[in-house]
């Protein structure tokens, strides 16, 4: 993609008028993201850049919105205080992780036998397995609502963990039965062959070499359920506060920089979880033997 | 081939190798499917079954058949000719009488979908009905008394549609349509049709939400399909760094940047190319679900197109210079062409996951920028019009499964690569 010694002027317009416009996609992309970050230090109320913290005055800056939204209230504090925000991250990590729990494990399951060469209906059953990534959310939601109001699981973290598993459990199928193309069944024989036992050849045989795939898979189902609103804005009650419900509360009626604050922290978390996915990426491909050029 | 199978080759125990292979095969087969049963058991559960009821509601009409089973019986005899029998008006007044206020409250607002003026008519009589005993007939003055739209024939025969359990009304609904109290389709009145206009909104935004992605992302796809593989890495985590951050705090961003005093319209104010008093207005309309939309869904269409750009031999372009083609010509000629499952894939997904979103156009949309997903949800939680809502999800949920089978033929499901 670079230009020859050679090139006209012509070209040369051409080239660079392409790279101009590729940086500005890119910018495009990224840029709003971070944004944030700056302004999340920001004194004003509003979600503004005032004059006075573009002239970098510090009275302009100020850690209250963080303070805040940890639940520590100060005397200068003095828009209403709750502990609203550190109650979601609490229900937000509670539902994650049950919901990764039970997704990982029934995904994995899953994409061991689908990646089986006797499966029967592949086709159809992968369909129905990974349509919960296909349905819009709206529609999900609403068909929830009915059912879960009728089961008395509504307004429960049990049904909104259960909601949750079955919009995860696609993505750590499809990670995991990744993983599996191009796995060495004959491994399985061998281990069979020495003595193990189906647990023992699938704990030190199979788990190892498919781990990369699983975690990522968990990593995904968990950002879903993270990040998820819509279902929990219709099938929770007010006692389920989640992160983004909160935030969604925080964007229609009280729009308060803690939000900010929050979204600060949560483009931390977004950069760690695709740091951590990326690497595990590069390890499965390099164990299963497959150059990345 | 044959004589071999019918002369039958035996296993050790006697039993022919076809029959044992076939056993063999089918332990596999259960094996397999064992593995699979735990989690189809759960989706069927969980979100199979929700779905599916969420269908049979978009064509249920029992609830009001539970709540005047006698007066719909009555009902079914009446001719539809000026006002009913004394017997329809006694029926009526008992059952209303007798009904619980939940009741009579769900079976009213039912009333009302079918003509306005039934929900609070039976509202007051309920109450007023009290004071009338059961034993005090005829009831047809009396009732008429109470309110006079009793002895209107037109709510009479509005009734009519409803005596079926199983109605398409709702899906009429959808489009702006309804039946008249002879079953005959007919228009909404003009002030109550705003689904057409929805749906049509809901296509247009999709479209061109879905061209600007293709237009933004086909270049930056190239670039990244063509960089040395060091510094595509580099620039790959700028299209995945927003595919794995919240969406909401994506919207929170773009608050900050649209809104009158955001970032943009402050940046285009200082820079003197527009006056202060008419910033543009970016946000809480159409304009602004675009913009968000795209940046949201653009890495969907550059993943697709990345994977495919990626399998084009540079060698082709190569010889296509070489031969004398003009470096457009040659990517119109030969690139591009290479490039067209990508540009499928990646604008069939785009514009699928478009189509039934819901969050970005509730927080920025505003009023213009309202699109199908928003009203299932205003019919959910603010009327608790569930029949509905029901429908319109029914609608969207065949459309979308149309196009997913359509992307299936194109790329296949199993080819959605994430990350």
């Amino acid at each position: 993609m670079n230009l020859p010694k050679y090139a006209t002027t012509g070209q040369r317009i051409g080239y660079y008028s392409f790279m101009t416009y590729c940086g500005l996609v890119f910018f495009f992309l990224i840029a709003p993201i971070f944004i944030v970050l700056p302004l999340s230090f920001s004194s004003s109320s509003f979600f503004e850049f005032t004059p006075e913290f573009m002239r970098f005055e510090p009275e302009a800056y100020s850690l209250k919105w963080y303070k805040q939204m940890l639940g520590i209230c100060g005397v200068d504090v003095t828009t209403v205080c709750t502990n609203k925000w550190m109650l979601g991250v609490r229900n937000s990590f509670i539902v994650g992780i049950a919901s990764t729990i039970l997704a990982t494990s029934l995904g994995t399951i899953a994409a061991l036998g689908l990646s089986r060469p006797h499966m029967p209906f592949k086709a159809l059953i992968m369909a129905i397995l990974i349509s919960p990534m296909i349905v819009p959310l709206i529609i999900t939601a609403a068909g929830m609502f009915f059912f879960y109001s009728q089961l008395g699981l509504t307004h429960t973290f049990t049904g909104l963990i259960l909601a949750h598993t079955a919009l995860g459990t696609p993505f750590v199928v499809i990670t995991v039965t990744a993983t599996l193309t191009g796995f060495d069944t004959n491994l399985i024989r061998a281990s069979q062959s020495l003595g193990a036992d189906t647990l023992r050849t699938f704990f030190k045989v199979i788990m190892p070499l498919i781990l990369p795939g699983v975690i990522s898979g968990a990593l995904f189902a968990f950002i879903t359920s993270f990040d998820e609103v819509v279902v929990v804005l219709f099938i929770g009650s007010v006692e389920q506060i989640t992160i983004p419900k909160q935030m969604w509360a925080g964007l229609r009626q009280e729009i308060s920089p803690v939000i900010l604050s929050m979204a600060t922290c949560l483009v931390l978390l977004s950069i760690a979880l695709l740091t951590t996915v990326e690497l595990l990426r590069r390890r499965s491909e390099r164990l299963r033997g497959i150059k990345s050029q | 081939m044959s004589e071999i199978t019918n002369s039958g080759i035996l296993t050790t125990d006697g039993i022919p190798l076809k029959e044992s292979l076939k056993k063999a095969e089918r332990k596999n087969k259960i094996r397999a499917l064992l593995l699979v049963a735990p989690l189809l058991l759960f989706i069927f559960f969980t979100f199979v079954m929700p779905i599916g009821s969420m269908l049979t509601r978009s064509t249920d009409d029992s609830y009001i058949n539970n709540v005047f089973p006698k007066t719909f019986k009555v009902y079914q005899k009446w001719d539809r000719v000026g006002l009913p029998s004394e017997e329809i008006y006694a029926t009526m007044f008992l059952e209303v009488k007798q009904a619980s206020g939940f009741e009579i409250g769900k079976a009213s607002t039912r009333m009302n979908y079918a003509k306005s003026g039934w929900k609070s008519m039976i509202k007051k009589s309920k109450r007023k009905f009290k004071k009338i005993s059961e034993n005090d007939g005829p009831f047809k003055d009396k009732m008429i008394e109470v309110d006079k739209k009793w002895g209107d024939p037109e709510y009479w025969l509005a009734l009519g549609v409803m005596v079926d359990p199983t109605t398409y009304e709702y899906y009429l609904n959808s489009f702006d349509k309804k039946y008249d109290s002879e079953k005959n389709i007919i228009d909404q009145p003009e002030e109550r049709r705003i689904y057409t206009k929805t749906w049509i909104k809901t296509f247009k935004v999709s479209i061109l939400v879905t061209f600007f992605c293709l237009m933004l992302g086909y270049p930056i796809s190239y670039l990244l399909a063509t960089l040395p593989l060091k510094y595509s890495n580099l620039l790959m985590i700028c299209v995945l760094l927003p595919f794995w951050t919240s969406l909401l705090v994506r919207i929170v961003v773009w608050m900050v940047i649209l809104q009158q005093k955001g970032v943009f319209n402050n940046f285009m104010v200082i820079s003197g190319l527009i006056a202060d008093e008419n910033r543009w207005q970016l946000m809480y309309n159409q304009t602004g679900t675009i913009i968000v939309m795209t940046q949201i869904l653009l890495p969907f269409m550059v993943l697709p197109l990345y994977s495919v750009m990626k399998t084009i031999s540079p060698n082709y372009m190569r010889a296509a210079l070489n031969l004398g083609a003009s470096p457009l010509h040659a990517f119109w000629k030969i690139y591009m062409p290479n490039s067209v499952p990508g540009i499928s894939a990646g604008g069939m997904l785009v514009f699928v996951i478009a189509i039934g979103y819901f969050i970005t156009p509730e927080l920025v949309g505003g009023k213009d920028g309202q699109m199908i997903g928003n009203w299932i949800g205003y019919h959910l939680k603010t009327t608790l019009n569930w029949g509905l809502s029901a429908a319109l999800g029914g609608i969207l949920l065949v459309i979308m499964t149309v196009l997913y089978w359509i992307y299936n033929k194109l790329v296949g499901i199993e080819n959605i690569k994430l990350g």
